[in-house]
């Protein structure tokens, strides 16, 4: 490697570290992996603190061959879009009201503002007294997390359509809600997915903490039960399905803008 | 003599009139008492130093602005032009162009306009792709698709450069010779004003200040006499002469202070550069 290092001319680099320019990012890791799987092999680290990478596939397969997996990812996946689509829902109207109107702002922004800066989670004591300890505080909590991201996102998108563009259209003959739907809220769309992002993030967060407690089902039960029975190997099957979870909402949105946000320079391919 | 489009008939009712404007942005009139006609397919340039409240006015009779005080005469078909183009980013040329027209043909009818300033080719492009002149040709078919009987247009030439200006400036006088609009022109460019309009009117102190005919045959050229000779008039009103003067020679700012010394002499006779008010 030194010799190759030593021989290397400035602009022609050896082939060996030229060609996999995937496989270079992913040298690290991969080595991590092994020495990992080393570790627990030789017995340097206990498997009651954590699993070899072997284990915890072999515990991956065992729970998508019995179905269990799937049932839990399931609730998970409902929670969490249930949770979403109250949130997004209560987000958006909100930020259209108060974006659109100066006495919507009047009504409604400080309100927001004040509950924005309360750590949601925090209130998941108070959810439970409300709603009991089935579906509706983790739905509520998911939606509570998400609502605020979208709402505050919108409403600085909608504020920040540039005022000449919307003044010269204003010349245009259009009515007021063809103003509203075709200029400011395409206008504000970037704002709200950047909003979106956020919300999902919140998400997965929000759903972990409430599937924690008295849940029955969910990958957050499972991680739970997993811990009485210390099952090192689910409790880190659970964490990476809420990585690819997290990691997928990230790249469905970043799909979502590629398509919606064709006209912006960094997206038009010429 | 008129060198508006002959299917214009000469002394016809005024297509723009405005009666005793006054407009008050808290610290003195920026409109006052102004009054101005425009006649059906005129092209007037309006003149003035920064300040003076012709954007105000031009904002007026786009219905911008409110006008308070005083009558406004205006047409229904009206269209502007702004400095900057103001094309929405996400919607394709042709969109932009045919946004908020109703009719059935709309579509035929942006892609004529797009045809007419040369841009056809660009329909279906994103407006963050055009060049500074193509987009505010793009902002051009937009304003004429409409077929506007009134024409205002706020230093559309202003942000591009020197070439580009001079051949939009052609394509303005073409469109306004094939579909007659009334135009009004604001322009810091008294070249500009002397190229395009066949009339100028300059502002001072929140109304018209001087009102000049410009007869001079089409097309112009900078070193013709007649514009000369109308170039250093405008000046003069514009004041432009006295300040040059005292820029160039401020040992002679206290004699002028004394007493007033006669204009039109500021600038050399055929400067081809404009003076930027």
């Amino acid at each position: 490697m030194t010799a190759a290092a030593a021989t290397q001319t400035p602009g022609r680099r050896s082939r060996a570290w030229t060609l996999p320019a995937g496989l270079r990012r992913c040298a690290v890791p991969l080595a991590l992996l092994v020495l990992w799987q080393a570790s627990v092999g030789f017995g340097w680290i206990s498997t009651r603190s954590i699993p070899s990478p072997s284990q915890i596939l072999t515990a991956f397969w065992d729970l998508t061959v019995s179905g269990e997996l799937a049932v839990h990812l399931l609730v998970s996946l409902g929670r969490v879009s249930a949770g979403l689509a109250i949130g997004v829902s209560a987000g958006t109207v909100c930020a259209l009201i108060a974006g659109l109107s100066r006495r919507g702002e009047d009504a409604l922004d400080a309100l927001l503002q004040m509950l924005r800066t309360l750590p949601h989670l925090a209130l998941v004591p108070l959810f439970i007294l409300w709603f009991g300890i089935g579906e509706t505080p983790k739905i509520a909590l998911v939606a509570l997390g998400t609502a605020f991201p979208i709402y505050l996102n919108l409403f600085a998108g909608i504020r920040t359509v540039d005022a000449k563009v919307v003044e010269a259209v204003s010349t245009l003959g259009l009515t007021r809600w063809e103003l509203i739907a075709q200029v400011i809220l395409p206008g504000a769309l970037p704002a709200f997915l950047t909003g979106l992002r956020y919300a999902l993030g919140v998400a997965w967060l929000s759903l972990v903490v409430g599937e924690q407690i008295n849940a029955s089902s969910g990958i957050g039960y499972l991680a739970m039960t997993a811990r009485e029975f210390l099952r090192t190997d689910v409790i880190i099957v659970a964490l990476i399905v809420y990585a690819i979870l997290g990691l997928l909402a990230d790249l469905i949105v970043r799909l979502i803008e590629r398509r919606a946000l064709v006209w912006r320079p960094a997206f038009i391919k010429e | 003599m008129s060198h508006a489009p002959s299917r214009i008939p000469a002394n016809s009712k005024p297509v723009v009139s405005v009666r005793g404007l006054v407009r008050n942005f808290g610290n003195g009139n920026v409109l006052d008492g102004l009054s101005l006609d425009l006649q059906p397919g005129s092209f007037t340039a309006l003149l003035g130093r920064s300040g003076c409240g012709k954007s105000t006015l031009l904002r007026t009779l786009a219905k911008l602005d409110p006008a308070p005080e005083g009558t406004v005469q205006l047409p229904d078909e009206r269209a502007v032009v702004f400095q900057e183009p103001r094309l929405v980013p996400w919607m394709r040329v042709l969109r932009n162009v045919t946004l908020g027209l109703r009719r059935p043909d709309a579509e035929a009818r942006g892609l004529a306009a797009l045809a007419e300033v040369g841009l056809s080719h660009r329909a279906k492009a994103w407006p963050l792709t055009l060049s500074g002149g193509e987009a505010q040709r793009a902002a051009l078919a937009r304003a004429l698709v409409r077929e506007p009987r009134l024409l205002l247009l706020d230093e559309p030439f202003a942000a591009l450069d020197a070439l580009t200006r001079m051949r939009m400036q052609g394509l303005v006088e073409t469109l306004w010779r094939a579909h007659a609009p009334a135009v009004l022109l604001v322009t810091h460019d008294v070249d500009e004003a002397l190229l395009l309009a066949d009339r100028a009117v300059v502002m001072a102190n929140g109304r018209i200040a001087a009102d000049i005919p410009i007869p001079l045959a089409r097309p112009r050229r900078h070193g013709d006499p007649g514009f000369i000779a109308l170039r250093s008039r405008l000046l003069t009103e514009l004041g432009v002469d006295e300040e040059h003067l005292a820029a160039r020679e401020p040992q002679r700012a206290e004699a002028r202070a004394a007493g007033p010394t006669p204009g039109g002499y500021g600038l050399p006779a055929g400067a081809a550069a404009a003076p930027s008010l």
